[in-house]
């Protein structure tokens, strides 16, 4: 969808029934039925957290509707408030499945939120270091080394331990641990791109720098950072969700899922297993779909792999 | 080599100092320092006694000097809660979280290595497919999830094993460890597959890769003429050559796996450092999380060194590039 914007140089009017590169993408990304249900899926899911205050059975943050006599009901049984609670419900007397649509709300928001800063602040400085070269170039990748060196989860725990709690402090931490491996896909593609005729042609036109590299060279660099922001779509969220589920990620009030699987686990000890396991599910059919749709994209896109 | 091996120990204490500076503004710059370095519960005098003897009155950079100097003379304060050197109490834990570690490293050869050699070997097999199935699940699940679920199973509704601590532990050379114990081993399983799952599924499809790289060589073909049989083949000449990159990449994974026990050691309450951080960033035990943050920056440092090292001594195309 952005390079629809980002490459917006006049569109040709072309007949519909001539193969554009987009309907060949479409028609080898259709080419694997599993793929398309991960698709299919993950469209669902993402439905289903924007339309849950609409949707879902109860507001589950909304003290009067909750009764705490309904608290650790089992799946299926009918609450004091004539609700059938499909999923149980949590200590609070909350319905689960209506926690879950609030919750997924929140980790599709921090996950995709987030991969999307990381990507325009690792892109910006991957095209940065690539374009420039010398010593720029050599000080971002040390960076960029330096910060793959240490494992996500290490480095997400340092931010949050001196910047503490919160959603926007959640973002910061795994921006700072994601850009990297943005800066390095882009710089590596656009490397092999500025050598091109056409980045050539565009600087002998006297084209300002800018328009060189956002007009030029960064709507050819998108197939690889498409694939790789897919795939750290996915790692973003099952980030968040190991940080809220350790309590340092995204505070009470707006629980995602990993938090409201970290309140299921006192109760798991004592075999009421709902409270975790059913938001655990969300969680781990959001990522896998997420993850199939990206090995997808990744068979589509490289042009290696094309017979 | 020793020009090699010289810059890359500068290298190496480089990042360290660049992290100790980070750390270091993270304490001082972001926070109050005062906060975070004098218990809340010391009154006016003592708050000005100590921001005193702290040296808090000096300029930033004279702080920072002197917080350095501390450091490396293994002074890096004292934990609030414990009220001992913030430095020792991580000591302590180290063993615990080496012990869950190297488990955990154990286990996924122990269970990789079967399964990646049978999936190799009969590739189109339906119990093949299950297997790489299950290795991408490996790499999907959520972990901590993973956790909670082997604790459901195995701990409440089996019974089989206990779900939390050590259990018994021996002393030996002046360290507790639980693995010499039947109780501690017991306690010791649920963590460590659980800490294994991802390397579990790397090393199934290591081991599966290069077990069908393997069978087409020509060493293969040529053990086969001479008439060995399947077994020594597989076993003898095929399990050499695929055990290097399988070794190699689970020991890379080593420093990934001590980071990854914070979230193991929560859930299965084991005492190791992973937990002492979490608990100590949940009561704002502020001089142990940089206690424990230096100690594991100079961890990653290490490893990554030895593992530079190595590699210059496995290959020369390495040493060379250095020398370009």
């Amino acid at each position: 969808m952005s390079s629809t914007t980002l490459g917006a140089a006049p569109v040709p009017a072309v007949p519909p029934k001539i193969e554009t590169p987009f309907h060949r993408f479409v028609a080898e990304f259709a080419a694997s039925p599993i793929a398309v249900g991960a698709l299919v899926v993950f469209a669902i899911i993402a439905l289903v957290a924007i339309l849950a205050p609409w949707i879902a059975p109860q507001n589950p943050y909304d003290l009067a509707v909750l009764d705490i006599m309904d608290g650790r009901l089992e799946p299926g049984s009918v609450g004091g408030t004539g609700i059938t609670h499909w999923l149980g419900t949590d200590d609070q007397g909350r319905d689960m499945l209506s926690g879950i649509m609030y919750g997924l709300r929140i980790s599709l928001t921090v996950g995709a939120g987030s991969a999307l800063i990381a990507c325009l602040v690792g892109a910006s400085l991957g095209m940065l270091a690539a374009y420039a070269g010398g010593r720029t170039d050599s000080a971002i990748m040390r960076l960029v080394d330096l910060q793959l060196s240490f494992p996500a989860i290490l480095a997400a725990l340092m931010i949050l331990a001196f910047l503490g709690k919160g959603i926007l402090n959640v973002v910061i931490a795994i921006v700072v641990v994601e850009w990297a491996y943005y800066a390095r896909t882009v710089r590596g593609s656009a490397l092999v791109e500025r050598r091109r005729e056409y980045i050539e042609a565009a600087q002998c036109l006297a084209l300002p720098t800018h328009r060189v590299i956002f007009r030029h060279l960064l709507p050819n660099c998108l197939p690889p950072l498409i694939v790789v922001g897919t795939m750290q779509i996915a790692r973003a969220i099952a980030l968040e969700a190991t940080l809220s589920f350790l309590g340092l990620g995204v505070p009470i009030t707006e629980p995602s899922l990993g938090l409201l699987i970290a309140n299921g686990y006192e109760y798991m000890l004592s075999g009421k297993y709902w409270i975790s396991f059913y938001p655990g599910i969300a969680l781990l059919v959001t990522i896998v779909s997420i993850n199939l749709v990206g090995d997808q994209l990744r068979d589509v896109l490289n042009p290696r792999l094309k017979k | 080599m020793t020009v090699y091996l010289l810059r890359r120990l500068i290298q190496a204490a480089g990042v360290v100092l660049a992290m100790s500076l980070l750390v270091f503004l993270g304490v001082y710059a972001i926070g109050d320092p005062v906060e975070i370095l004098i218990s809340p519960d010391a009154d006016q005098i003592e708050r000005e006694r100590a921001i005193r003897s702290l040296g808090l009155d000096l300029p930033l950079w004279e702080q920072y000097l002197v917080f350095l100097g501390k450091a490396l003379q293994g002074d890096l304060g004292r934990s609030f809660v414990f009220n001992e050197p913030a430095l020792r109490l991580i000591l302590d834990r180290m063993p615990a979280t080496l012990e869950l570690a190297v488990g955990a490293t154990v286990a996924a050869i122990i269970i990789g290595l079967p399964l990646g050699l049978y999936a190799g070997l009969r590739p189109d097999s339906a119990v093949s497919k299950a297997i790489m199935a299950g290795s991408i699940l490996g790499f999907s699940l959520p972990t901590f999830w993973v956790g909670l679920m082997l604790i459901m199973v195995f701990a409440v509704q089996l019974g089989w094993l206990p779900s939390t601590g050590r259990g018994e532990t021996v002393e030996v050379l002046g360290v507790r460890w639980s693995f010499l114990t039947w109780n501690g081993l017991s306690h010791m399983i649920l963590p460590a597959i659980n800490l294994s799952l991802f390397k579990i599924s790397l090393v199934i499809r290591l081991t599966r890769a290069g077990v069908r790289e393997a069978m087409l060589m020509d060493y293969v073909k040529f053990a086969r003429a001479k008439g060995l049989s399947p077994n020594r083949v597989v076993f003898v000449h095929v399990f050499k050559n695929i055990l290097i990159p399988v070794v190699t990449v689970v020991g890379l994974e080593f420093g990934g796996t001590i980071a990854f026990s914070v979230v193991t050691e929560s859930i299965f309450a084991w005492p190791g450092m992973g937990k002492l951080i979490i608990d100590s960033i949940n009561v704002l035990d502020r001089p142990v999380m940089v206690a424990y943050l230096m100690v594991i920056v100079l961890m990653f440092v290490v490893i990554n060194l030895v593992v530079d090292i190595t590699y210059t001594v496995l290959d020369p195309r390495v040493r060379l590039e250095g020398k370009a």
